[in-house]
C-alpha cells in the first residue's frame, strides 16, 4: 500500500483546484522572474533609482519582510526559551512565514546590488564596522537556523517520514530545537537592530540620523522591538486569512488572544518610545544639523505631516490601545483591524527611514529628490510575494502545519 | 579603516576653490571626465543619472534685476575626514571594505574591483558625490584609443568617484623615491580640475603644508565649506566674499545667520571652545 | 572573515564581530552534527535490534 502525501486525518482540496490555484500564482511569480532576469541581464538601468535614490523600493521590501517576518524571532522566544505552551500551536506556522520572509529579503539582496557575483564579498571582505555587514551576516544566518527549524516540519511528512534517516533526524532536531532557537533569538536581536542602525548611523542623512548606546543609534532598539511587538501581528493575520481561504479553523482562539495581547503591550511600548526618540530628534539632533521640524514635512509633493501622524498614531498608538483591552482583542473584527493597522505603520516606518531619507534635500539650494519606482521593481517586489502563497500553499496541504487542525476539525 | 602606520607621515591632501573667480565655464568637469576615463551617455539630462566625479551647480540669489546674482559652485568628492579623522560617512558604512581613508593622503579611495555595488555609501554621502554605474561604459568609437591607460574603467554596477587624481599622486611619488626624495612640490601633484581650471578659481595642495598655497587660503575669513553642521570635515573649501554664498552653502534655522567673516578654522575652534 | 585575508586586524572590534559570527556558526554546527551523529547511532541500533519498523 502506498502512503499518502496528504498527512492523515485532515481534508485537503482536489488535486485538479490546488494546481489552478498555483497556475494562477505561478503566472504572477513568472511576470517576476522575468523583471528578475531583466535586472540582472540588463542591469539595474531597468530601475528608476538615481544616484540621489541609492537605496529604493527593493531597501524597503527588505526592511518590512523582515519586520513582519519577526513573529518566527519573537514566537521562538516565547515557545522555546519562556517556555509558553500556547505558542507551540502557531510556532510552526511563524516559522514558515519567517523563512519566506528571510528567503524573500535574500533574493531580493541579490538583486538590489549592482554585480550579484560578487555578493559573498560582504563576508570576505567584511568590513565590521558596517551595519550593512551585521545585517548580511545575522540574515543568512538566521536564515540557516529558520531552514533547520522548517526542516523537522517537512521529514514528518507521510512519504518522507518513511525514510529511517529522515525520521530519526526530525525527532532529534526536535530534541535540540531550543538551541538553535535561541541562536536564532540572538542573532535576529542584532540584524533587527543593525536593519534600524543602517540609516541611524548616517550622519550625513539628519532624517534619520540618531544618537544611541555605544556604537548602535536608537533606531537599532526601535527596530528590534518593533519587529518583535508586529511581527506576531503578522503570523496572526496570515493564519487568519489561510483560516478563510481553507474555511476550517486552524488555530485555537486562545492562541490568537495570548499572542495579540504580548503584542498589543509591546507595541504601546515601542510607541512610547519611538514618540520620545521623534520628540528629542526633532527638537535637539535635527536642530543641530541646521534643519528646523517642518523641513522634513513640507515644500514636497508627498512627505507631508500626515506621514508621521498616520505612522505613530493610527499605525501605533491605535492598534496598541486595541490589542490591550480585552474587549478589543476579543472582537474579532477589532483584532484584525488594529493588526492591520499595525502592520501599516512599521511599513509607514520603514519607507520613511530608507525613501525620506533620500528624498530630503541636503544643500539648501537642491529641491526633493522624488522617486516612483519602475515596472521592474514592482514586479520584483511582488515576486516573493507570489512565491510565499505557493510555498505556504504546498506546506500547508503536505505538512501538518498546524497541530490542533485535527482537534478543530473533527470527522474529516 | 586602517590605522595609520607610525613611519607614515600624514598629509592632508585638499582643495580650496573660489566661487568669486568660477565663471562656470565646465573646463574642470572636461578635463576631469577625459582624465579618469569617465562614461558619457547621449542623454546627460538628468543629471542623477550621469557620472561626473566633479559637479558645477548655478546658483542664484532670488532677487529681481537689477540686484540678480549668481554663483557657479564644482563640488568634486569632499573627501571628508569624518567626525574623527578616518570616519568618513561612507568609508565607515561599506560592508566590503570596498571604500577606504588613505592615511597617507587623507583621500577617500573606491576600490571597483571591491564594490559588489550595495550603494550603502551613496546613501551615506550628503554631497551626491557618489557615482553608480547604472549602465556598461560605452564610448563612441575612436575614442577608446584616448583612454587614460593610468586609470582604470568602472564596469557597470559598481560606484565611483574622485579621486583626487590619485594616480598623479602615485606618478609623482615614483618619480620623487627615484630622485630619492620624501617630499612632493606643490606642483609635482595637481589634480586634472585644477590644472584645466582658467581663472584658477581651484586651487590644490596640502591643508596641512605652510609651503602650499591652500594653506593660506583656507584661513581666509572668506573661506566655508559645504554642510559643515553635519560634521563630516571636508577636505575641500570655498571662498567666497558674497554673505549670501555663505548661506547657501549650510542649512540655518529661523533667525541663524552664517558666521560670514570668520573663517572654517576659527569657526571649529569656537565650535571646541563651546564644548 | 578570517585571519588570513588582509584587511583583517586583530583589534576589540574583529574579536566581539567575528567572535559572535563563529559563536553563532559554531552552534549551529555542533547541533547539526550532534543531530546527524544520534540520527545514525539510532539507526544502528535499531538495526541491531533486527526491528524494520520505523513507525514507533
Amino acid at each position: 500500500m502506498t502512503t499518502p502525501a496528504i498527512p492523515e486525518g485532515v481534508k485537503r482540496c482536489p488535486t485538479r483546484q490546488f494546481a489552478l490555484w498555483l497556475a494562477v500564482v505561478g503566472a504572477v511569480l513568472l511576470w517576476g522572474v522575468y523583471a528578475m532576469y531583466l535586472c540582472w541581464y540588463k542591469g539595474l538601468n531597468q530601475t528608476n533609482m538615481n544616484d540621489a535614490y541609492g537605496f529604493a523600493l527593493w531597501i524597503w521590501a527588505d526592511l518590512a519582510v523582515i519586520a513582519l517576518g519577526g513573529g518566527a524571532f519573537f514566537s521562538g522566544f516565547l515557545a522555546y526559551i519562556i517556555g509558553n505552551k500556547e505558542v507551540k500551536h502557531i510556532i510552526n506556522y511563524a516559522v514558515i512565514i519567517g523563512f519566506i520572509c528571510y528567503s524573500s529579503a535574500l533574493l531580493i539582496l541579490a538583486i538590489d546590488i549592482g554585480q550579484p557575483l560578487r555578493g559573498w564579498f560582504i563576508f570576505w571582505h567584511a568590513n565590521v564596522h558596517s551595519m550593512l555587514t551585521e545585517v548580511a551576516f545575522c540574515l543568512s544566518v538566521y536564515f540557516a537556523v529558520l531552514t533547520i527549524e522548517f526542516l523537522p516540519l517537512i521529514f514528518e511528512n507521510p512519504k518522507l517520514d518513511r525514510i529511517p534517516f529522515v525520521h530519526h533526524m526530525a525527532h532529534n532536531l526536535h530534541e535540540v530545537m531550543a538551541v538553535f532557537a535561541a541562536t536564532g533569538v540572538f542573532l535576529s536581536f542584532f540584524h533587527q537592530g543593525s536593519l534600524g542602525g543602517v540609516s541611524g548611523v548616517l550622519y550625513g542623512r539628519p532624517f534619520s540620523y540618531r544618537d544611541g548606546l555605544f556604537i548602535w543609534p536608537w533606531t537599532f532598539f526601535l527596530f528590534t522591538w518593533s519587529a518583535a511587538a508586529v511581527g506576531p501581528l503578522f503570523t496572526i493575520s496570515v493564519t487568519r486569512l489561510t483560516e478563510a481561504i481553507t474555511r476550517k479553523k486552524l488555530v485555537k482562539n486562545s492562541v490568537y488572544q495570548m499572542l495579540a495581547k504580548i503584542s498589543g503591550w509591546m507595541l504601546l511600548t515601542y510607541i512610547i518610545a519611538k514618540i520620545i526618540d521623534t520628540w528629542y530628534w526633532a527638537t535637539e539632533i535635527a536642530p543641530s544639523m541646521g534643519f528646523a521640524f517642518m523641513d522634513f514635512y513640507s515644500n514636497n509633493p508627498l512627505y507631508g505631516i500626515w506621514i508621521l501622524v498616520a505612522e505613530i498614531i493610527l499605525g501605533g498608538v491605535v492598534p496598541a490601545l486595541i490589542l490591550i483591552t480585552r474587549k478589543g482583542r476579543e472582537n474579532g473584527y477589532l483584532l484584525f483591524t488594529a493588526a492591520i493597522l499595525a502592520m501599516i505603520g512599521i511599513c509607514l516606518n520603514r519607507w520613511v527611514m530608507v525613501l525620506q531619507v533620500m528624498a530630503v534635500p541636503l544643500l539648501p539650494f537642491q529641491e526633493w529628490f522624488m522617486y516612483s519606482p519602475s515596472w521592474q521593481e514592482v514586479a520584483t517586489t511582488i515576486l516573493p510575494v507570489a512565491y510565499g502563497i505557493i510555498l505556504i500553499s504546498l506546506a500547508h496541504r503536505y505538512l501538518l502545519v498546524f497541530p490542533q487542525e485535527k482537534e478543530l476539525n473533527p470527522g474529516n | 579603516m586602517q590605522k595609520t602606520p607610525e613611519h607614515i607621515k600624514a598629509k592632508r591632501y585638499g582643495m580650496v576653490i573660489d566661487l568669486d573667480k568660477c565663471i562656470g565655464c565646465g573646463d574642470c568637469m572636461v578635463a576631469c571626465y577625459a582624465e579618469n576615463n569617465i562614461p558619457f551617455k547621449e542623454d546627460e539630462s538628468d543629471k542623477m543619472l550621469s557620472t561626473n566625479w566633479i559637479q558645477v551647480y548655478k546658483i542664484t540669489n532670488g532677487k529681481p534685476f537689477p540686484e540678480t546674482d549668481i554663483c557657479y559652485i564644482p563640488k568634486p568628492c569632499m573627501q571628508c575626514a569624518g567626525r574623527h579623522e578616518g570616519h568618513s560617512p561612507c568609508v565607515s558604512v561599506c560592508p566590503a571594505t570596498a571604500t577606504d581613508y588613505d592615511w597617507p593622503t587623507g583621500i577617500v579611495s573606491q576600490i571597483y574591483t571591491r564594490c559588489f555595488g550595495c550603494r550603502y555609501c551613496m546613501a551615506a554621502c550628503p554631497y551626491h558625490a557618489r557615482k553608480f554605474n547604472w549602465w556598461d561604459p560605452v564610448w563612441p568609437a575612436d575614442m577608446k584609443k584616448y583612454l587614460n591607460p593610468h586609470v582604470s574603467p568602472r564596469m557597470r554596477g559598481v560606484v565611483e568617484k574622485c579621486t583626487f587624481c590619485y594616480h598623479r599622486y602615485q606618478q609623482a611619488r615614483d618619480k620623487a623615491y627615484l630622485e630619492d626624495r620624501d617630499e612632493l612640490h606643490e606642483n609635482e601633484y595637481q589634480t586634472a580640475c585644477a590644472v584645466a581650471c582658467p581663472t584658477g578659481a581651484i586651487v590644490f595642495g596640502e591643508l596641512d603644508n605652510p609651503d602650499h598655497a591652500v594653506h593660506e587660503l583656507k584661513q581666509s575669513k572668506y573661506a566655508f565649506r559645504l554642510l559643515e553642521k553635519l560634521n563630516t570635515n571636508p577636505k575641500v573649501y570655498y571662498l567666497s566674499t558674497r554673505k549670501w554664498v555663505h548661506r547657501a552653502g549650510d542649512n540655518y534655522l529661523d533667525g541663524e545667520e552664517p558666521d560670514f567673516g570668520k573663517g572654517p578654522d576659527k569657526k571649529a575652534q569656537q565650535h571646541k571652545e563651546s564644548h | 572573515m578570517f585571519p588570513f585575508i588582509f584587511e583583517w586586524v586583530w583589534d576589540i572590534d574583529h574579536l566581539v564581530f567575528m567572535g559572535g559570527l563563529w559563536y553563532a556558526l559554531t552552534i549551529i554546527g555542533l547541533g547539526l552534527t550532534y543531530c546527524v551523529a544520534k540520527t545514525i547511532i539510532d539507526i544502528k541500533s535499531q538495526e541491531g535490534k533486527g526491528g524494520h519498523d520505523t513507525h514507533h
